[in-house]
Formats: structure tokens, C-alpha cells, sequence
């Protein structure tokens, strides 16, 4: 037994004969905020993807909360709630019916389940809407629509991928002003991905950086830019990786997509 | 309200999951159901070809059929029209999949603690379900047109094949879905699949003065089994043999359920 509540071990993911994922090893402790700081295309995703059950590993391991992903999966999928990079809400439904299926699907009982989707809904000031078809949300409602539904069953981590891309700086201040309060209301561990230095630096407790596939640094904010004597978060980054963290948006969102290609034929 | 209350309850997979298992085919049945219900265009849009197909042909070929010697042309037909629509509706069901692929849903269902064969039996249960409620339309239809079963407990008695047709057929396209990416590709594949499936089913006309080859490409299909068994069950003349009908068409069913988990089980996003 160890205290980790995520615990990687030299996971690798080979798409072909891109490896998107290059032996990365990690620990997360339980209820701690920790970020998957790297540009895009840096492996983040896919990462996200074979700790939460969605893609197998080439090889390495993965225990969520003492359990393996690839032998008891059932297990380890009740532990954890997500929030994926893109919508995975159902438009034609209700806000309401969104989050009662999720509870359903997850085993929470009902008087459990009901009391449970009006306190996140509150919490996310959207029960006032909670009848209204998903279709007419807007983005911003639409995810915090889709953290109240990752806590609905009560996981122990909770991983949001990229969770304020596309939203407006008004929204995304409050949404990780949330997700800061569940931590510490819930004692939720937390476990996001962003390519926002400003946002790792806010909100979490230990940055892990990602670039190429491989792990290059793991630290503090503070320790991050003391280790490498830079005055910012971004300067340290900089030095890690080489390059400023938007200069490859461009060509790794081609990567990216090249990726994902691979992984449909495969 | 509390976490760990909850989970002494409801413990590790296996512990709670008894209860979950049908909660969740259940809410995975009542989510298509609801889709269905609220898309109106759905409903009447996919009536036009059954209805087409009964009244151009059950009038137009009728005095002809009935000259013949045959019978009732209407009364041949309707089991052969129900189980176009159904077949239809259950095989389109499986582009669902795809929609849920491409709007992100699907992600969603992916990560819930479900096994995939639950998956797999509510969309198909779900489905299935869509695609009797047009059989009934059409059957309603029928009424209209001329048609009449010997006694309720025949249209009851139907309605068991109208059943296993549904299943075999929403599996059978949900499986399917389970391996595509793309619309696209769906759409051609259920074209390419649809037609022969329906043209050499035994819906049109009557199996047992066709040629030995098309005899035989007849017992292949599955549809056959449907429309003779709801022919049957209705009064008429069957082919195969009521039982037959039923044994086949129950166990290809769960042989393509199987198939289908299993697809379900490797899909990776």
C-alpha cells in the first residue's frame, strides 16, 4: 500500500510509431490540486485518457486510489470524475436529466442522488435552468453543467481536462474559484490539464511540466522558478522546455490532429 | 449526504451490482425513448417509405396476387411492411452511436463503472423499443388500408416476433456503429445492407415458388425469419415454421448482442 491516490509508473503510449506518451512516472497525494502544465500536443490528453479507462497503455501502470485501470476498471471508474476537453453532455435533454442519468448510471441512490443534484446545481447556479433542453446553454453553462455532473457520485479525483478553453477570463475565474472551494469543502484531489501558465500557477499546489511526452520538471509554482532563478512561472517554463509555452500551438495542434487520425485507424 | 455512507452501501463493482445493472440499462432504454419522443420529424419522416411501399404495392399488385390464387394481397403484405419499417428504424438506431461519438456522450458512457454488455443491452433494448413503436404505427396504418388479423391474441402473438426482430436488428446495427467513425460510412454500409436484406426477406412475395438459389439466399437472411414469423402469428401461411422462426431469430439475437460488448468493450477514444 502506498498514500498516493494517483500512482503512475512508466506509462507509455504509442500511437504507430509516435509516441505520445514517452515512461512518465508520477505520484499525486490525496487531496491535493496538482496541473499538467505543457503546451498542446504534449501528451496531455492522452494521458488524462489512460488514467481515466478511455485508452489502453502501451505499457506502464496506472492506480487510481490503489486500484489498476486496465485489470479492474469497473473499480477504478467509480473513484474519479471528469471533465473532457470538448462538450460530453447530452443537448437533447435537460440539465436536469443530464445529471439525474450520470447519478443513475454511477449507482447513487435516489434520495441520495436528488438531494446530491440540487446542491451541485446550486453550487453552480444553474438550477434555476435545470429544466431547460442542454441545447440552449451556452459554453460556460454548459461546463459547469459538466463539473457539477463529474461530482454528482462523489469521487475521490477529479480530472479536468483543459477545462477553460473557450470560455471568457469572467467564467474561468469562476469556475476555478469552484473548483478551489470543492477542494477544500470535499477534500476532493484534484488533477487538471492546461496550457495556461497563469492558471497552474493560480490555482494549483504542484505544477507537473509535459512536453514531447516526458515529464520535465515537477514542483511547486515557487519551487519551479527557484530551481531554474527566474523571476516568472513563464521564464522557468522557457527555460525547461526551450520555448515559450504558445510558440508551438500552431504546429502541434497539427500534430494533434495527425494523432488522432492515427488512433481511428488503429 | 455523506460519501462513505454511500460507498459502505454500495461497495466495489461487484458488491452493488445487481441493482445497478438494470438501473442502468434502464436509464440508457429511458434516455433513447425520450430522444425519440421529443424528435417529432423522426416519427412521421420514417412512416413515408412503409407507407409507400403499402399502398403502391398492396393496391397496385393486389388483383393480380389475388387472380392468382393467393389471397388477400394486403393481408400478405402488412407483416412484410412492419417488418421493413422495423428493420429501418432498428438498424438506423445504431448512427446514434456515431452522434454520441461525435458530440461527446459517448465519453461519458464510456467512463461510467457500467459493463459494456449493459451498454450494449439498454441501446438495444432502447432502440428496439423506437423501433416497435413505428411497427405499431405502421400496423395502425394497415387498418386503414384494408387490413385485418383473425383475433387480438394474433396481433399479440405478432408482436413476440415484431420483438426479436427489433432486438436482432438495433444489435446488429449498434454493432456495427460501435466499429465507425463517420456517418458517412454508416449510411453506406446500412444502404448496401438495407435493400438486399429487405427485397430478399419473403416481405414482398412468397418464398416457396422462388427459385432453389434465391430459396436459399432467403433462409440466409435474417428478416426472413421476422416476416414469416409475423405472417404466421397473424393467420397466414409460414415457411419456415412458427418455431423456427422463433429459435432463429432468438438465438442470432444473442449472438450478435455478444458481438456486440465485445466491440463495445474496444472502443477507445
Amino acid at each position: 500500500m502506498n498514500n498516493s491516490i494517483i500512482d503512475v509508473k512508466h506509462l507509455t503510449k504509442k500511437f504507430k510509431d509516435f509516441v505520445a506518451v514517452n515512461d512518465i512516472s508520477f505520484a499525486v497525494t490525496k487531496g491535493e490540486i496538482v496541473a499538467f502544465l505543457g503546451p498542446n500536443g504534449a501528451g496531455k490528453t492522452t494521458t488524462i485518457k489512460m488514467l481515466t479507462t478511455l485508452l489502453v497503455p502501451t505499457s506502464g501502470s496506472v492506480r487510481l486510489s490503489n486500484s489498476d485501470v486496465v485489470s479492474h476498471q469497473e473499480e477504478t471508474r467509480r473513484t474519479f470524475g471528469i471533465v473532457f476537453q470538448d462538450p460530453s453532455l447530452d443537448d437533447e435533454l435537460t440539465a436536469w436529466e443530464n445529471l439525474e442519468y450520470h447519478g443513475v448510471l454511477y449507482g447513487v441512490e435516489k434520495n441520495i442522488r436528488h438531494g446530491r443534484i440540487e446542491e451541485l446545481m446550486k453550487f453552480v447556479e444553474l438550477w434555476d435552468r435545470k429544466n431547460a433542453l442542454v441545447k440552449t446553454f451556452s459554453g460556460g453553462m454548459k461546463r459547469r453543467l459538466e463539473i457539477a455532473r463529474g461530482l454528482l457520485h462523489h469521487p475521490k479525483i477529479f480530472f479536468l481536462d483543459e477545462p477553460t478553453i473557450g470560455l471568457d477570463p469572467q467564467t474561468r475565474n469562476h469556475m476555478w474559484n469552484y473548483v478551489v472551494n470543492l477542494n477544500k469543502k470535499e477534500n476532493i484531489t484534484i488533477f487538471f490539464t492546461t496550457h495556461y501558465i497563469e492558471e497552474a500557477e493560480k490555482v494549483a499546489q504542484r505544477i507537473i511540466v509535459i512536453d514531447h511526452g516526458k515529464i520535465i520538471a515537477t514542483g511547486t509554482p515557487k519551487e519551479l522558478t527557484i530551481k531554474t532563478n527566474s523571476k516568472t512561472l513563464e521564464e522557468a517554463f522557457l527555460k525547461y522546455t526551450g520555448h515559450a509555452i504558445r510558440d508551438e500551438s500552431v504546429s502541434s495542434a497539427d500534430a494533434m490532429r495527425a494523432r488522432r487520425g492515427m488512433w481511428r485507424h488503429h | 449526504m455523506n460519501p462513505s455512507h454511500r460507498r459502505m452501501r454500495c461497495g466495489p463493482a461487484e458488491a452493488c451490482g445487481g441493482i445497478t445493472n438494470m438501473s442502468a440499462i434502464y436509464i440508457l432504454w429511458l434516455r433513447q425513448l425520450k430522444r425519440y419522443l421529443r424528435s417529432r420529424s423522426r416519427i412521421i419522416g420514417s412512416l413515408g417509405q412503409p407507407v409507400l411501399f403499402l399502398v403502391a404495392l398492396g393496391f397496385g399488385f393486389g388483383p393480380t396476387f389475388q387472380k392468382a390464387g393467393q389471397g388477400n394481397y394486403i393481408q400478405f403484405l402488412v407483416p412484410g411492411i412492419v417488418a421493413m419499417s422495423v428493420l429501418f428504424t432498428a438498424l438506423f438506431s445504431g448512427i446514434e452511436i456515431i452522434w454520441d461519438r461525435q458530440f461527446g456522450f459517448l465519453k461519458e458512457i464510456l467512463v461510467a463503472p457500467v459493463s459494456r454488455m449493459e451498454i450494449m443491452i439498454g441501446r438495444t433494448i432502447g432502440g428496439a423499443t423506437v423501433a416497435m413503436i413505428q411497427g405499431t404505427i405502421v400496423f395502425a396504418i394497415s387498418f386503414l388500408a384494408g387490413f385485418r388479423p383473425p383475433s387480438a391474441g394474433n396481433l399479440a402473438f405478432a408482436f413476440v416476433f415484431m420483438f426479436l426482430t427489433a432486438v436482432l436488428f438495433t444489435a446488429l446495427g449498434t454493432a456495427i456503429a460501435s466499429k465507425l467513425e463517420d456517418m458517412q460510412g454508416f449510411q453506406l454500409i446500412m444502404n448496401f445492407l438495407i435493400m438486399p436484406l429487405f427485397f430478399l426477406s419473403g416481405a414482398l412475395f412468397p418464398v416457396d415458388s422462388l427459385p432453389g438459389v434465391l430459396k436459399m439466399v432467403v433462409a440466409i437472411n435474417p428478416l426472413s425469419y421476422g416476416v414469416d414469423g409475423m405472417r404466421g402469428a397473424l393467420g397466414g401461411i409460414t415457411h419456415f415454421g412458427l418455431s423456427t422462426d422463433f429459435a432463429v431469430l432468438s438465438i442470432m439475437a444473442v449472438v450478435i448482442l455478444a458481438v456486440g460488448s465485445y466491440l463495445f468493450s474496444k472502443i477507445q477514444l
